[in-house]
């Protein structure tokens, strides 16, 4: 067994550089000699470099898209059957010591730095959950500069943390890395066939699924729900909604009125406002409430703090100043950081119904559902047209169970239910 | 507000302190009726007389030691040292007595003394009239080390050189004398000593100097960002204690660390600097810490060519700059 170098090779005369176009293989895969290995494009040619060795590919040290210099080291194979492959490669390439003359020269002068990374790039890729071998280096040798880093994070519009991701992934670093395989395992044995996109899996996306895998796999979700009768908070609403805005500037949203909702029946059962931690449960003093903000092609979970002691209009304002913030990219770590409990407004994608997978490590979740008019049996006698809401709940059942829940949203919706003008304040 | 050069300011200090406080006096050699070599005391003697202007004998032991005798009794000398070169007789008296005087005497006694002193070279001053020094002081608690690079900072900081209670050496860059001009204002004020100054903000590369070479690197500067390097830029100004915090956050701000002086580079002022990045500032670094200086050999050459290739100057910052950019 023997490591061998492969070399940007001589792709015509005149040419002093190639750039990896495509690679063909990728690390762990097994070669033959003159197997291609990858596509380069130079300004003259595009060709294949085809394997000098058999083998099983090592490393990869270009990237996709890098411009190599000619003779500059590409990647890396672990040759197998030692013997064999050097009885052929001087067949072949007739003056192995020619050969190893220019590998010595090489490394020493050109001495590729794709994987040297300094310690501002480990802490911010540490920092950030970058796979730095994603990254390319537009140092010296292709080295991998802290602004390369910082661009990846910008462009990733990864703004200084993970989205739901936010507290476990960083509290939780060691762990959460690990989960990040099998959330990433599934994806690598789809078989790919033509016309298919592969979407590298990065950043938020990944933080979302190691997340999702982690709450899914460690908390014993229990589902409920609860119908709610909206009806007079649907009027009132609707009588003020047009002033509202004109007045403060945004819009008065129904989901401010079941945040704060949400907040008293907190308050009122603290149970629910508690995390497990092992060989605990911590209930929280504080009240602040996740909400879920989705953006095209990511989630993320920012918090109004201390919720109950805001006002709806307050609420309204956070909410609609998070959701700016969320689609300006703007959002910052502490924005998403100390939530103790969710509310997600699934009711704006015209869901009914759905079953929340729990933020972790809190102890629930509650899904606002899609306001709908619904034929509605009344005080036993006769049928109406009510304002319906389903409120979904999905909960942690090693912190809490049936009895508990069903109190709390019998609390909400009953809170919710008494919503209207004579009984609730806006301000 | 006036543009002045950088000796002016030196001269305008000097005199408004002397205008504030009739304890502060001037003695050097050649600093009354002449005016000091370089005329940075033109105009005192005339205006203070010569109890106040003191010519002295050539002898700088004599210099440093009447410095400190009046400033322990209560008087606020500054003393010139014709070329920084000539401090060495002085050593003894700066190193053994003024910086410890408060310390060995348990603050009964302390030693208000600032010593002036041109150092520097690019002017073919060649060995005596060419080294930089600061170096051999930069180990003494007890003493402070103040080298400016602008007009502004230079009245700044002589003012607050000359208000402070302990030892200052005052090192002026003669090349920057009438090289270097800048706005002053004519009202009074002081700087903080131990006090460093971004001169430029910037995002890629840092470069942290003293002295001349602050504005070396700036010219230096200024061509890079036509080539999209954004160079952030702190000016030490006093080299001894050093401003530990302001290193530490530029190093930290950039990650790439060019640091600069035209002394010789082995146990110079930047070696200290390197030794405080390193301690602080690892997880933040992106690249060796890079180090110009002089090189070493035991003094500044006379000849032209061999001077210019002793001294730092705007092309070799530059090129260092690049290459610490690229890395």
């Amino acid at each position: 067994m023997a490591i061998e170098q492969i070399k940007m090779p001589q792709l015509g005369e005149s040419v002093t550089e190639g750039t990896i176009s495509n690679w063909l293989v990728k690390v762990g895969d097994r070669v033959n000699k003159y197997d291609p290995l990858a596509e380069v494009m130079t300004d003259k040619v595009n060709a294949e470099v085809p394997s000098s060795y058999s083998g099983v590919i090592k490393e990869l040290i270009a990237a996709e898209g890098d411009t190599i210099a000619v003779g500059e080291i590409i990647c890396s194979i672990e040759t197998e059957g030692g013997e064999v492959v050097t009885a052929e490669a001087p067949a072949v390439e007739s003056k192995p010591e020619a050969l190893e003359g220019t590998a010595d020269s090489v490394s020493a002068a050109v001495r590729p730095n794709k994987a040297r990374y300094s310690p501002a790039v480990l802490k911010l890729s540490q920092e950030h959950g970058i796979d730095l071998t994603r990254v390319s280096g537009t140092g010296a040798g292709g080295r991998i500069t802290r602004k390369d880093v910082l661009q990846w994070i910008s462009a990733a519009g990864e703004k200084a943390a993970a989205p739901a991701a936010g507290q476990a992934v960083s509290q939780e670093k060691g762990q959460s890395a690990v989960l990040n395989q099998p959330a990433a395992v599934p994806a690598a044995n789809v078989p790919l066939a033509a016309g298919d996109i592969e979407i590298p899996v990065t950043g938020i996306r990944k933080a979302i699924a190691a997340n999702m895998v982690r709450s899914k796999h460690e908390v014993p979700h229990a589902w409920m729900m609860v119908e709610v009768d909206a009806t007079n908070l649907v009027e009132y609403r609707n009588s003020i909604k047009d002033e509202f805005k004109e007045k403060e500037g945004f819009n008065l949203t129904f989901f401010a009125f079941f945040v704060k909702a949400v907040a008293q029946g907190l308050k009122e059962f603290p149970q629910m406002n508690s995390m497990w931690a092992g060989d605990k449960i911590i209930r929280k003093k504080d009240i602040n409430i996740s909400i879920a903000v989705a953006t095209d092609d990511a989630l993320f979970v920012p918090v109004i703090k201390n919720a109950d002691e805001k006002t709806i209009k307050g609420i309204a304002r956070e909410i609609s100043e998070l959701a700016v913030k969320v689609r300006n990219g703007k959002l910052k770590a502490e924005d998403m950081q100390g939530g103790t409990f969710t509310v997600n407004n699934t009711g704006s994608f015209g869901s009914v119904q759905s079953m929340g997978i729990i933020n972790y490590p809190q102890a629930a979740i509650l899904q606002v559902e899609s306001i709908v008019k619904r034929p509605v049996v009344m005080n036993d006698s006769m049928i109406a047209v009510r304002d319906m809401v389903n409120l979904c709940m999905s909960l942690d059942h090693r912190v809490l169970d049936g009895l508990v829940c069903g109190r709390f949203l019998a609390r909400v919706k009953e809170i919710i239910e008494n919503m209207s003008k004579s009984t609730i304040s806006i301000y | 507000m006036a543009v002045i050069s950088y000796i002016d300011a030196v001269t305008m200090a000097i005199r408004e302190e002397m205008e504030r406080d009739p304890k502060v006096f001037v003695l050097g050699e050649d600093v009354g009726k002449k005016g000091g070599v370089f005329k940075a005391t033109q105009g005192l003697y005339e205006q203070f007389g010569e109890e106040r202007v003191i010519d002295t004998p050539l002898a700088e032991s004599a210099i440093a030691g009447v410095g400190i005798g009046a400033a322990m009794y209560g008087m606020r000398p500054i003393a010139e040292m014709q070329f920084a070169d000539f401090i060495m007789p002085a050593v003894n008296q700066i190193i053994s007595e003024a910086a410890k005087i408060r310390y060995r005497s348990n603050n009964d006694w302390n030693c208000p003394l600032v010593i002036r002193a041109p150092y520097g070279g690019g002017v073919h001053g060649a060995l005596y009239h060419s080294q930089s020094v600061e170096a051999v002081f930069a180990h003494q608690p007890g003493l402070k080390i103040v080298m400016p690079s602008t007009p502004y900072d230079v009245k700044g900081l002589l003012k607050a050189a000359i208000r402070d209670n302990d030892p200052v050496l005052f090192f002026e860059h003669k090349r920057a004398y009438r090289l270097i001009k800048g706005e002053v204002p004519a009202e009074d004020y002081t700087l903080p000593i131990g006090k460093a100054d971004v001169k430029r903000e910037g995002e890629d590369i840092t470069v942290i100097t003293y002295g001349l070479c602050v504005h070396f690197a700036l010219q230096a500067a200024e061509k890079l960002a036509g080539d999209g390097i954004s160079s952030h830029i702190l000016d030490l100004r006093t080299v001894y204690p050093l401003d530990k915090e302001a290193i530490i956050e530029a190093a930290a701000k950039t990650g790439k660390v060019l640091l600069v002086t035209e002394d010789n580079k082995e146990g110079s002022i930047i070696g200290e600097v390197a030794a405080i990045i390193a301690e602080h500032c690892l997880f933040d670094l992106d690249a060796p810490i890079k180090r110009l200086a002089g090189p070493d050999v035991p003094a500044m050459p006379y000849a032209p060519t061999m001077e210019k290739f002793f001294m730092v100057h705007p092309e070799k910052i530059e090129k260092a700059m690049r290459e610490l950019a690229e890395f």
